[in-house]
């Protein structure tokens, strides 16, 4: 059963997707949505403890034995990233259903879900596969789906935003098709672990090298690290709330997957040494984190805030990676894991901002703490996860971050890991310091229609999503049971091929 | 019931007060009702604790353990049943004061004032009870969101400004200094729990000691050591019963009572007398004491000259546990107990001044001791606590800490300027807290008033001035529950009172 549920996980929603669109209601799109994505996470839960029990699946797509057909490989790393995905995605169905109403076009909803499934799918996809072009085809159906979901905001300027992102997120897959390319030309397999094997006896070095740098900034723009992060704060502004809710959570932290993927499975781990990368990555990680924090501090509109500490902890996700060691490795996993927790937390409230308020601006929400409190108590686990409060998951991350630099004696990255924890003490105190300690000024809420009772109620199903994301977000930050030995399964596991470690 | 349970309950019973509170807005009789009664009842717990103590089962109670090995775990022990006891007596005598200070003031957002007062004491009750450094850094950060609350109480622009330099500084310090000291100690040794004799011993190469120590030093900003003291000052914007109790009190002393349990448990006594450069910092918490002194001089305002000598008065505990030989370690113990008696009365005494007189500078006080006798009775008995005189409290503490200073074991230059600036720092604070209560009987003010006859505070201002002033001479001549306390678990064989004055 187990073989079959890695490619259920995919076959699901992509026959869901057509037929929301041909029985074209709103109300029956959302609910399949919220089936399919309900039956994905439990498929994935199971998939994934099946794997963490020490089973490896191997699925040949069609019956064709890998490296000539399309084989799925799961281990614990991918199992990992890929409950998270369908979990991110279950709780945004949950919370979507009013928002969407509010936000989209009634006519254009069931697109709306189809476009979502698709992206989901594709997201799973590129967990899952096994073969590098399928993961090419399928970062494209994520990539394409997004960009349609992001024009769909209601502002005027989603168009410019997923203009830009879909210029910018090309440009990314065209590098990644081309890096791909180049290692079918240099070995003649797309079979990552058929790849991983034959690489090292390349003799066309340069061929190589282009390849791995062509591969790590393609994928690199896909995941907003920084400096390529442009097209992320815009992007995540300006599209619907329930399409940054699960983009933030998700999408940028699966191309982080398929960076780490890429990286230490597809080229080998003393590739990685002999090159220049991990030190690349160290700075550009530690640079990210300044400087999305400091770009966070000088917003004045929630979700803009949100976009670009997301760019930060993107940073702290990317210094894990650059530490290569076991340590460092599971602290990014960790810290994907709870960074896609936390920030689609709080997307939800700054969706939920925009169901009632019609505005994340600050200052049409200063001194609405007290009038909203089951929105801003969660707003506040979340903004003391991202500084890192222990007790919540942001702590258990960064924690194991900074014993991962200590470790290796990074000095810089420690004091920029402090750093950035305090500016994100700057930009969440800001946020609540509007919220709880100013007057409520009178409140400018347009285009809200007239005897509509949103501004005085909120939807059950977006407490629902909102305070289950809350509590895991505590739960996780005092038993780390799944998280810390799930991603220590994954290291485990990555490491278990290459006998070397630092 | 065990004494875990009676352990739990320190800290259930304000946080669950504070619940009970803050839905009790529109009743202010019963708020304040049930105030009293959850510190009541909090004090009484302690209380029980610490009458059992000698009994009772030193079992560490683990509330979760996030990742391997760095657990929140809370223990009975004799330094944090000592800090317990002060908060827990002094927030009982200070939530009478407060009915009768926040009702004759009319302060607005008084059901806020009691909640995060409770919660504040519940943090400072896990403080006390914490078992390693990381179950304290929580409660430690935890303490300083929910005063901010109290700090900026009065919501204007000036208080806010205030909020955002007491905010800034303690996090930026806690979590850029304290964090990282925290996850240097971790690295090292792989242990946080609070151990006898330390945990670094033999992971630490004695030329970093130093330096790790200062992180320590300035990362606990509410120790108030120069040049992290500024939001001390700032905290003063807040209502009096605030000042009173958190920040001459309850948060001021979770930073030094942190210092210590840092000192005595995580680097151990042995591993920093054998450090050369170490007992070179023993001049910040020097130079702490007698710039505060200098600068109080100079503040006109009665609440922010008291928050200066507050900070010199810390640095005479930082001081005494910086000396690291048992009495000196002794005394900075027993001047954290000796000190928030002390200082309590006199904060109490400046707001009784400000809700009666509308006073708040101390160039307006002359001849108002006329007036109100009876608290300015109050305020020279603090004055003269702090000031190290007996028959008051204060000398117990002043005693061991220039006893300490005498058997200092470091360099002979270092010794001689610890007791003259302990002795130096005696004069100044008689100059400047001393002027005061002169200024209040013997002074005649310019435009001079009318003598209006006896006109004191409301009667809880009263009651609550009483009950420290009583203490702070009651201890005196009664110091056992505190010398029993104080005495550092670690240095068995060391006896304090074997260096011949104790009372008994």
């Amino acid at each position: 059963m187990t073989e079959h549920i890695s490619v259920l996980l995919i076959i699901i929603p992509l026959l869901a997707a057509p037929l929301m669109v041909i029985i074209n209601s709103p109300k029956f799109s959302w609910l399949v949505s919220l089936g399919v994505t309900l039956v994905c996470t439990y498929l994935a839960y199971i998939l994934m403890t099946d794997i963490q029990r020490g089973s490896e699946v191997h699925y040949a797509m069609g019956g064709w034995a890998p490296p000539w057909g399309i084989a799925y490989l799961i281990d614990p790393l991918n199992g990992l990233v890929t409950f998270i995905v369908s979990l991110i995605a279950l709780s945004t169905i949950i919370f979507a259903r009013k928002s969407v109403e509010r936000e989209i076009d009634s006519h254009v909803i069931p697109l709306f879900y189809a476009a979502f499934l698709l992206c989901f799918l594709g997201l799973v996809g590129i967990c899952l596969t096994g073969d590098i072009f399928n993961m090419f085809v399928f970062l494209e159906i994520s990539s394409l789906s997004s960009y349609a979901l992001i024009g769909m905001g209601k502002n005027r300027r989603a168009l410019t935003a997923s203009f830009h992102y879909l210029i910018l997120g090309t440009l990314g897959a065209t590098f990644f098709l081309l890096g791909i390319g180049m290692l079918l030309a240099a070995t003649g397999t797309l079979n990552m672990q058929d790849l991983s094997m034959l690489l090292p006896a390349v003799e066309n070095r340069p061929l190589l090298h282009t390849a791995f740098a062509l591969i790590v900034v393609g994928l690199a723009l896909k995941a907003a690290v920084f400096p390529l992060h442009l097209w992320l704060p815009n992007a995540y502004t300006y599209a619907p709330s329930t399409v940054s809710i699960f983009l933030s959570a998700t999408s940028t932290k699966v191309a982080l997957y398929a960076l780490i993927r890429c990286l230490y499975d597809v080229f080998s781990f003393n590739y990685m040494l002999d090159s220049w990368l991990p030190q690349a990555l160290l700075l550009v990680g530690t640079v990210a984190v300044i400087y999305g924090s400091w770009l966070a501090i000088g917003q004045s509109e929630v979700k803009k805030m949100l976009a670009y500490s997301s760019v930060a902890q993107i940073g702290y996700i990317v210094i894990g990676i650059g530490l290569l060691s076991d340590a460092g490795l599971r602290a990014s996993l960790v810290h994907i894991f709870n960074h896609a927790l936390m920030k689609g937390m709080l997307f939800m409230v700054a969706g939920i901002l925009v169901y009632r308020l019609n505005s994340t601006r600050y200052q049409s929400i200063s001194g609405m703490g007290k009038r909203m409190p089951i929105t801003f108590g969660a707003l506040i686990i979340g903004a003391l996860s991202l500084i890192g409060v222990p007790g919540t998951v942001g702590f258990i991350s960064k924690w194991n971050l900074a014993q991962a630099a200590l470790a290796q004696q990074q000095w810089i990255v420690v004091v920029a890991l402090l750093v950035g924890s305090l500016m994100a003490v700057i930009y969440c105190w800001k946020l609540i310091e509007i919220l709880y300690f100013q007057p409520a000024t009178k409140s400018r809420i347009s285009k809200v229609e007239q005897g509509g009772d949103s501004v005085a109620r909120m939807p059950v199903g977006m407490i629902v999503a909102l305070w289950s994301m809350a509590l895991l977000c505590i739960y996780f930050g005092f038993n780390t049971e799944l998280t810390l030995q799930g991603a220590q399964l994954a290291v485990d596991a990555l490491f278990a091929t290459r006998e070397v470690l630092p | 019931m065990t004494d875990q349970m009676l352990m739990l309950l320190t800290f259930l019973i304000p946080f669950f007060g504070a619940i009970i509170i803050s839905r009790l807005d529109n009743h202010p009789n019963v708020r304040e009702l049930v105030t009293i009664a959850t510190a009541t009842s909090l004090f009484v717990v302690v209380l029980n604790l610490y009458l059992n103590f000698e009994g009772s089962s030193i079992i560490p109670w683990t509330l979760a353990e996030p990742a391997e090995g760095l657990a929140v775990t809370f223990v009975i022990n004799k330094l944090g049943l000592m800090f317990a006891l002060i908060a827990s007596s002094l927030w009982l005598v200070t939530s009478i004061y407060a009915i009768g200070y926040m009702r004759s003031h009319e302060e607005q957002n008084q059901t806020r004032f009691y909640v995060m007062f409770a919660i504040a004491i519940a943090a400072v009750m896990a403080i006390a009870f914490s078992d390693n450094l990381f179950t304290l850094f929580i409660f430690y950060e935890v303490l300083t969101l929910s005063t901010y609350p109290l700090v900026t109480h009065k919501g204007d622009e000036k208080s806010k400004r205030s909020g955002r330099v007491y905010l800034g500084i303690l996090m930026g310090t806690s979590i850029g200094l304290f964090l990282f000291g925290i996850l240097i100690v971790w690295q090292l040794s792989g242990s946080l729990t609070f151990t006898e004799g330390g945990v670094l011993q033999g992971h630490i190469s004695s030329g970093w000691i130093a330096g790790l120590y200062l992180l320590f030093l300035f990362g606990i900003g509410k120790a108030a050591v120069m040049p992290i003291h500024r939001w001390l000052p700032a905290a003063m914007v807040a209502p009096t019963p605030v000042s009173a109790l958190l920040h001459a009190v309850a948060v001021v002393k979770a930073g030094v009572f942190a210092l210590l349990k840092v000192t005595l448990f995580i680097f151990g006594p042995e591993l920093l007398q054998g450090s050369f450069w170490y007992q070179w910092l023993i001049f910040l918490p020097l130079l702490t004491i007698l710039l505060a002194s200098l600068v109080a001089l100079t503040r006109d305002n009665l609440k922010e000259r008291l928050a200066y000598s507050t900070i010199s008065q810390l640095s005479y505990i930082v001081l005494g546990i910086m000396m690291v030989n048992s009495i000196g370690m002794f005394g900075g113990a027993l001047h954290i107990a000796m000190h928030a008696f002390a200082k309590i009365s006199l904060f109490f005494a400046a707001g009784a001044i400000l809700i009666t007189a509308h006073k708040t500078q101390i160039s307006q006080l002359a001849g108002l001791g006329r007036q109100m006798p009876f608290t300015f009775g109050v305020f020279t008995i603090g004055t003269l606590s702090i000031i190290g005189l007996p028959p008051l409290a204060g000398f117990w503490s002043k005693w061991y800490l220039i006893m300490g200073g005498i058997e200092f074991t470091g360099a002979e230059f270092i010794r001689w300027s610890i007791v003259s600036t302990l002795l130096i720092s005696s004069l100044l604070n008689i100059y400047y807290l001393g002027i005061i209560p002169l200024k209040g009987y013997f002074g005649t003010s310019q435009d001079t008033q009318p003598s209006v006859g006896i006109k004191e505070a409301p009667l809880p201002c009263l009651v609550g001035l009483a009950i420290p002033a009583a203490l702070c001479i009651y201890l005196f001549f009664h110091p056992e529950p505190f010398y029993s306390l104080a005495q550092i678990g670690s240095q068995g064989g060391l006896e304090p009172g074997s260096s011949g004055a104790q009372n008994e």
